[in-house]
């Protein structure tokens, strides 16, 4: 096995992990919401990036530009009209409205498109590689970690020099009050969620053109995604990022070992940090 | 439990014995119906045809998991998307000792609770370091751990799953008196002892969870689930009743588990360990038909049935409209279509409130934060 | 000429106990009004039920002659009602800068408070305005949700229960900004359990029990036994 190209992959990879986690870590920080139809979203957003490939004729990261505005819409009207009313004390109701929300956009996925295996195809960047340090590192994978990169710092940014993203942290601390700035908490929700979605179809893109999907593939990108967030820490969106890479490291290495053996040896690696840290890695928020 | 009652005094000044009560007149009235629907139901597998024994099968099964479900999320206030994993451990469990060990198949049911209860301790010791959703995507990592650890074992088939061998199940302790009594083929008289199994699991299931309830403990249980802070400074000891709630539904839940594949023949880790068929089809029942209720799953199990009747031909459509559904009454109907019905009417067939019965209080008109 | 705030039969209930029994109460401009009570007589209820945390019938509450009984408290607060909360309820996860500029979020307008009118106001403030706002004492927290609440430049501010958990120098020296707040033009209504700064600072006084309003007049109008009566109940025992 070669160890840094393993170590390497597995980092870039991470990257992908982050895109996913980057999301739900979001939604999560500003409502204590998790969305388990996360998973099941990046993956109707690249669906609606191969249709806008296919029916636009346009390359996918046009698609994606394309579909993003429209993915916030979906998240904006979704928190607004079904998710708000999940919020408060009880933590039944979200959880088993966005899990009956999930198995709903998994078989509608199913009736629109057929449980056929898909690929986005990027051309020639998908084989496309940039020779680094004596390695041929993917393109694609690379821009995907620069991605994940650019996703955080834009969103920190966001959350922590912006009038939004003080209207997001007070909302969090204390919607009531916040309601006292002129904060209208179901709003900022909404647009948190939007944001959320704006991610996810970036997320979506590289999913998309990295390897096959087919619309049962959302769970195992929710775990992905949760696996990350739990293992780099609540709160923090740069511990979501180390959190993907830990994971993607401890799949490439388990991979190498024997191919099956990738997706055990990620929750492996979840199960791990749990019993050791349980509070994850790099832990900011209170909970 | 009734200390302090017995110096409240009553509006005549003297000193009455307070009791609590929990029984009313109607859910006594029904328990003797169930007896009596319960003996019916045990002559089933010598009246109807296979296929219907089958399909009463399926609705015992997937209420006592949906009971089991019940208790863990709706009383104990656990809510796991992994219970999947108990269904395969103990289907496993069942297959590798009646497969590698030649145990009988009916101890080895018994067998396969034990051992899923058993798994539930390590499996507690992860899963509990996580709350509310964290915990139940958590369980759901746990299960699918156990779907890719189980695809692993060679001897059990691996990736693609095993068959029972067909004299293991012809010759379960039971079957050669029921060819001698009552003539009955082999296939038959293994599908009516799964039944009746079946029959016997649910009845301890409910049996179980409605003992639980009006117990001491059962007590503790909804005042952890109401407000745990308060309830720990009573003295309850929320984790230790977390726990035994959790090992107690896997076992029950393994158990079932082995049943179900017992009747099937057939195994694999993706059939055994799904995620629709053990934990989406179960919520589904238990949240449309009234969760926190022992009344709530019974009801959606029956509807469940017909629905999946009447829409099995339609197959994503009716994932759909069930995952709808559920959505939709969570939020307009939180308890669940029994829950629309115990309102109205407030008839509560498996009553668990206590209800103070002796002398009237002696009430005074005052009331108000001053007095 | 009309009053600046008008409140009229207000009643407020929390599910189904009653909290205020028909309060009426009128605020003009520039005036400071005071409410004194005991725990529970329904003081903050009437607070919150003006910044619009609570619902209540729209012509219950009027201001500047619209009702606004029904509004919410964003929409309250746009139109220029800021409430200092009871128990201060600054936003744990910012800094003190960050907190005072969110009091501008839903309502920008000029004014005399800006961030530096705020810290000329209270220049420990300035010191510590990086600082996160849990890192204060408690006195400094109250000048944070004051300041907090003055950004958005009010024509009305409500503040409820200013000296709560405070020492008595540290109540002082909050108080002794209220001349500089006046002097902007801003009407005020105080809610305090300590009466003698209540009546020291106010131009009128309202005193309430279990939800209604059981006195009312200036600071030099009433006498020492009529406000215990009113605060306590005419058949409490003497507290000394």
């Amino acid at each position: 096995m070669n160890w840094v190209d393993t170590i390497l992959q597995g980092v870039l990879l991470g990257g992908l992990y982050a895109l996913f986690a980057a999301g739900l870590s979001l939604v999560f920080g500003i409502m204590r919401l998790v969305n388990l139809a996360h998973g099941d979203l990046i993956v109707f957003a690249a669906f609606l990036i191969l249709v806008l490939v296919s029916t636009l004729g346009v390359n996918p990261f046009l698609a994606a530009a394309i579909a993003a505005p429209l993915m916030f819409a979906i998240g904006w009207l979704v928190q607004f009209i079904l998710l708000n009313r999940t919020l408060g004390k009880d933590i039944l109701p979200p959880l088993l409205v966005t899990f009956g929300l999930s198995i709903v956009i998994q078989n509608g996925l199913m009736e629109g498109f057929s449980a056929d295996s898909r690929r986005v195809s990027a051309g020639a960047l998908e084989t496309a590689s940039i020779p680094l340090a004596g390695l041929n590192i993917g393109l694609m994978p690379l821009l995907t970690f620069a991605s994940a990169i650019l996703v955080i710092l834009v969103l920190n940014r966001l959350i922590y020099s912006t009038s939004i993203g003080r209207a997001f942290r007070a909302t969090s601390d204390d919607p009531v009050t916040a309601g006292l700035m002129g904060i209208r908490p179901e709003r900022i929700f909404a647009m948190a969620t939007g944001i959320a979605m704006v991610v996810v179809t970036i997320a979506a893109l590289y999913l998309g053109t990295r390897a096959n999907f087919d619309p049962s593939a959302g769970p195992s990108r929710l775990i992905y995604a949760f696996e990350a967030v739990i293992i780099g820490g609540l709160g923090s969106l740069w511990g979501t990022l180390a959190g993907g890479i830990i994971l993607g490291v401890a799949q490439t290495f388990g991979a190498a070992i024997n191919p099956e053996w990738q997706i055990l040896a990620g929750h492996i690696a979840f199960l791990l940090v749990l019993v050791c840290k349980p509070r994850g890695l790099f832990p900011r928020a209170i909970d | 439990m009734t200390s302090g009652f017995e110096t409240m005094m009553a509006e005549d000044g003297s000193q009455t014995p307070w009791r609590t009560e929990i029984g009313t007149r109607l859910s006594t009235g029904f328990a003797g119906v169930a007896l009596l629907v319960l003996a019916g139901l045990a002559f089933a597998p010598f009246v109807v045809s296979r296929g219907v024994l089958q399909d009463l099968f399926f609705i015992l099964t997937m209420l006592a998991l949906a009971q089991s479900w019940n208790l863990l999320a709706g009383y104990a206030g656990l809510i796991s998307v992994g219970q999947q994993l108990f269904v395969g451990c103990g289907a496993y469990a069942l297959f590798g000792l009646v497969t590698l060990l030649g145990m009988d198949p009916i101890l080895a049911v018994l067998l396969a609770g034990v051992v899923a209860a058993l798994l539930a301790v390590p499996t507690a010791f992860f899963v509990f370091r996580l709350h509310g959703p964290y915990f139940a995507i958590g369980s759901w990592v746990i299960a699918e751990v156990g779907r890719l650890v189980l695809a692993q074992w060679k001897m059990l088939g691996g990736g693609t799953g095993t068959s029972l061998p067909r004299e293991a199940a012809r010759d379960m302790a039971g079957i050669a008196l029921l060819k001698d009594w009552f003539g009955m083929k082999a296939a038959l008289a293994a599908d009516a002892l799964t039944f009746w199994l079946a029959l016997i699991m649910v009845a301890v299931t409910i049996g179980f969870v409605y003992r639980l309830l009006k117990s001491k403990q059962g007590l503790g249980l909804a005042a952890v689930r109401d407000n745990e802070t308060a309830a720990r400074a009573l003295g309850v000891d929320a984790r230790r009743m977390k726990v035994t709630v959790y090992l107690a539904t896997a076992f029950l839940t393994g158990i079932v588990g082995a049943l179900i594949y017992l009747q099937k023949g057939r195994i694999s880790p993706d059939a055994a360990f799904s995620l629709t068929d053990w934990t989406a089809y179960v919520l589904f029942i238990v949240v449309i038909g009234g969760i926190g209720t022992i009344e709530g799953p019974i009801v959606g199990v029956i509807l469940f049935f017909f629905l999946q009747n009447a829409l099995a031909s339609y197959g994503s459509w009716y994932l759909l409209l069930l995952g709808a559904l559920a959505i939709a009454t969570m939020l307009f109907a939180p308890r669940g279509l029994w829950g629309l019905v115990s309102e109205r009417t407030g008839i509560e067939l498996f009553p668990v409130r206590r209800v103070l019965k002796g002398r009237p209080l002696a009430q005074t008109a005052k009331g108000g934060p001053n007095g | 000429m009309a009053n600046l705030l008008q409140i009229a039969g207000l009643k407020a209930f929390y599910r189904d106990f009653q909290a205020l029994f028909g309060v009426d109460l009128y605020l003009d401009a520039g005036e400071t009004v005071a409410v004194i009570g005991a725990n529970g007589a329904g003081k903050s209820t009437l607070m919150r039920s003006v910044a619009g945390v609570l619902s209540n019938q729209p012509e219950m509450v009027v201001y500047k002659g619209e009702p606004i009984g029904a509004l919410s408290a964003p929409d309250v607060m746009a139109r220029g009602i800021a409430l200092v909360p009871e128990g201060r309820k600054l936003f744990a996860s910012m800094t003190v800068e960050e907190n005072l500029l969110i009091g501008t979020y839903g309502r920008k307008v000029d004014g005399p408070w800006t961030l530096r009118g705020v810290y000329e106001l209270f220049p420990i403030l300035q010191e510590r305005r990086h600082n996160p706002s849990t890192a204060l004492s408690g006195g400094q927290q109250q000048m944070v949700a004051i300041g907090r609440a003055l950004m958005s430049n009010p024509q009305v501010l409500l503040c409820d229960e200013l000296s709560l958990g405070l020492a008595p120098v540290v109540i002082k020296d909050i108080y002794a900004a209220f001349p500089r707040i006046r002097a902007t033009g801003a009407a005020i209504i105080i809610v305090e359990q300590d009466i003698g700064q209540a009546l020291a600072v106010s131009d009128r006084v309202y005193c309430m029990m279990e939800g209604r309003i059981t006195l009312t007049g200036r600071p030099g109008e009433l006498d020492r036994a009529q406000i215990h009566a009113a605060y306590f109940g005419a058949d409490q025992h003497e507290l000394g």
